[in-house]
């Protein structure tokens, strides 16, 4: 059973209940929301993700819950609730959704340390993966976005999931963050894309989610092996440039964006001397989509 | 689904790991989580051998939750040391407390330990000194009212905390086991008279075994808060355990209570901790430790609202019954640590702050 096979009434009434177990492999959220725009955007972005029976094991108990008193009426808010404890600030209630997925990256961020996490996109094509980490703004989720309409699949535009004994990335196939700009240039790119309804005035601007393409959310429990890590930064007008990234300066970075990175110690540098060894580094200039699209295909055809 | 401790019983009872279903995980790992006693319950697991007997997902949590509070020891011991050094010179004596002083003198307790803070007790004399060391270290005093400043520093038994500019972690200074305005009076400076130091370590100490056990009782029978309270009394039962086995550990604990007036504190932690956690007292310890005991009828309900208040602050095992209790207990906390007047003026001016400023915002929702 997928999400997307239960009829509006039923899902409204199961992850209202607080009944709604969805695979995020390689976890378990389950989900419990009053807020209907969040459970229509829900529909659409996790169509294809399976349901779980209700009696099975949950990693993360959500709740994004309206909040009551004036609040119901009088410019709604609603706030998320980690297994019952109110955990962050409310927020507009249309901004639910948003707020679903913020609340997931977070439980995974700040419980899952059996990983080494990145904050990275990743994508992977013919088996070897792209790690695209940044700070928020130099373009990492367009590009994802981009990239995984043009034949590479989405792993996670958020979360590189590290296996420290393997070596290999996994991520969940979730749906991709878009802000501002970006959301009509990917529209304009990918005009096949389902986005939800942009959100305007979020802590972020304006917020919309894209729908992981069908083809990856399938194929989401494979893990892949690194072999770039592409900094990606965003010029308006800017010809593409891929050059090679110092590489001392790059596991800086790396460690830098990681959310456990201090809570492995030794574990989380021999991890991530073994990606660094592994990958190319990389960074990438670029104005222009269909550039990129050019570029990374290169970078694929390379051995 | 009837309310139940799973935590607490599998703790008591590892062996039970076989028979729990995929719910009965579920809900333990929430409850673990919530109790702070994630990483204790993997360390007992993994001592037996039985971590990889543990379903693959629910063991996940339990490494996470290892991994966490092994790097919490090592900062932990990392920020005793940069407590020495702050301190040294200045006359005054480090002298750890609860969690930091199980790590120090490497307790068993210690082990799968989660902490947010190092406590330190100085003698009250130099607290001034003390302050001014840590301050000159790159501690920083808290941004209080005025009025959280003077009830802190007038009615309290610890400095308002504070908290380390660069590496943002808090250490609370104690100067008295009891608020000053506590209806219990303890004799602290016997506690501090006694001190002991930590192997390898000639300037880092802790409280000698029985007042140690005193100390963490009377911290968790004046609470009126219980997040961590079933993961405190866990930490009595362990001192207990491991202390219990030195010879005259338990004539001196009940002789040493009396002698510092923490009688009643103490006869509460042996009885429940034997209660709810079926820690194994000597029968006769029992009975002597009985001079703290409250008259019957006080001491029956107290008994019974601590086995419903001890329990994990979490929506499974949250009755009626359960908040009765707490609330009781909570007012109770405030009942014994200052007189009516300004317990009516503090939570007074409590309740009317509750009412007049929304709450404030912790963080946003972002992982980063």
């Amino acid at each position: 059973m997928k999400v997307g096979d239960l009829s509006p009434d039923a899902l409204r009434r199961q992850v209202g209940e607080g009944n709604l177990l969805i695979d995020l492999a390689p976890f378990v959220a389950r989900l419990r929301c009053d807020v209907d725009s969040a459970v229509r955007n829900l529909a659409s972005m996790y169509a294809a993700f399976s349901v779980l029976p209700s009696d099975h094991f949950a990693d993360f108990h959500i709740q994004v819950m309206r909040e009551p008193g004036l609040r119901r009426w009088y410019r709604p808010q609603a706030r998320f609730f980690f297994d019952g404890q109110p955990s962050f600030t409310p927020l507009p209630s249309d901004q639910a959704f948003a707020m679903i997925e913020w609340g997931l990256n977070w439980c995974v961020a700040a419980h899952a340390h059996q990983y080494l996490i990145i904050h990275a996109a990743v994508i992977e094509r013919d088996g070897r993966a792209a790690l695209l980490p940044a700070p928020p703004g130099s373009g990492k989720s367009t590009l994802c976005a981009a990239l995984v309409h043009r034949g590479w699949r989405l792993l996670s535009d958020e979360l590189a999931l590290i296996d420290m004994d393997t070596g290999q990335v996994c991520g969940m196939a979730r749906p991709v963050n878009l802000k501002n700009e970006s959301i009509d240039v990917l529209r304009a790119f990918a005009p096949e894309a389902v986005l939800t309804p942009p959100v305007p005035d979020t802590l972020k601007g304006t917020v919309s989610l894209m729908r992981p393409p069908l083809a990856s959310v399938q194929r989401r429990r494979e893990p892949a092996m690194p072999a770039w890590i592409v900094l990606p930064r965003y010029t308006a007008g800017s010809p593409p440039r891929l050059v090679a990234h110092n590489r001392a300066r790059t596991s800086l970075l790396i460690a830098e964006q990681s959310f456990n990175y201090d809570i492995q110690g030794l574990r989380g540098f021999d991890a991530l001397c073994a990606v660094l060894d592994r990958c190319e580094c990389l960074q990438f200039t670029y104005g222009d989509l269909d550039d990129a699209v050019r570029a990374f295909d290169a970078l694929a055809a390379t051995h | 689904m009837a309310a139940r401790d799973l935590i607490r019983d599998v703790l008591l009872a590892p062996e039970s790991i076989t028979s729990l279903t995929p719910l009965d995980w579920d809900l333990l790992m929430r409850q673990g989580r919530r109790a702070n006693l994630l990483a204790r319950l993997a360390h007992v697991l993994n001592a037996r051998d039985a971590l990889d007997s543990v379903p693959s997902a629910p063991r996940q949590h339990l490494v996470s939750a290892m991994r966490i509070t092994e790097r919490q020891t090592i900062a932990v011991r990392h920020e005793i040391a940069c407590i020495a050094n702050a301190l040294e010179g200045s006359g005054v004596p480090l002298i750890l407390l609860k969690g930091a002083a199980y790590v120090a003198a490497d307790l068993p307790v210690s082990v799968g330990r989660i902490f947010s803070d190092v406590d330190i007790i100085v003698p009250r004399p130099l607290l001034g000194q003390a302050e001014s060391a840590l301050l000159q270290h790159g501690w920083r005093g808290s941004t209080l009212s005025p009025y959280d400043q003077r009830y802190y520093r007038r009615w309290m038994h610890e400095l308002p905390p504070m908290r380390h500019f660069r590496r943002d972690t808090t250490i609370d200074v104690h100067h008295n086991i009891l608020p000053e305005t506590a209806r219990l009076s303890a004799d602290s400076h016997a506690l501090l008279d006694n001190v002991v130091s930590v192997p390898g370590h000639d300037r880092v100490f802790v409280l000698q075994p029985v007042d140690m056990l005193l100390h963490s009782a009377t911290h968790l029978f004046h609470e009126g808060e219980f997040i961590s309270a079933l993961r405190d009394l866990f930490d009595i039962d362990g001192l207990l355990r491991h202390f219990g086995s030195r010879p005259g550990f338990w004539d001196e604990l009940v002789r040493r209570a009396a002698a510092v007036g923490l009688s009643r504190p103490l006869y509460y932690a042996l009885r429940v901790s034997v209660d709810l956690l079926r820690t194994e007292v000597p029968k006769d310890v029992l009975a002597t430790a009985s001079i703290g005991r409250p008259a019957a009828p006080l001491a029956w309900t107290m008994e019974r609202c601590f086995a419903l208040a001890f329990q994990p602050v979490h929506p499974s095992v949250d009755t009626a019954a359960v908040k009765a209790a707490r609330f009781a207990l909570y007012v109770r906390s405030h009942w014994l640590r200052m007189p009516m007047h300004l317990l009516v003026y503090h939570l007074g001016r409590k309740a009317l702050l509750r009412t007049t400023s929304a709450d404030t915002p912790v963080e946003t929702a972002r992982p980063a």
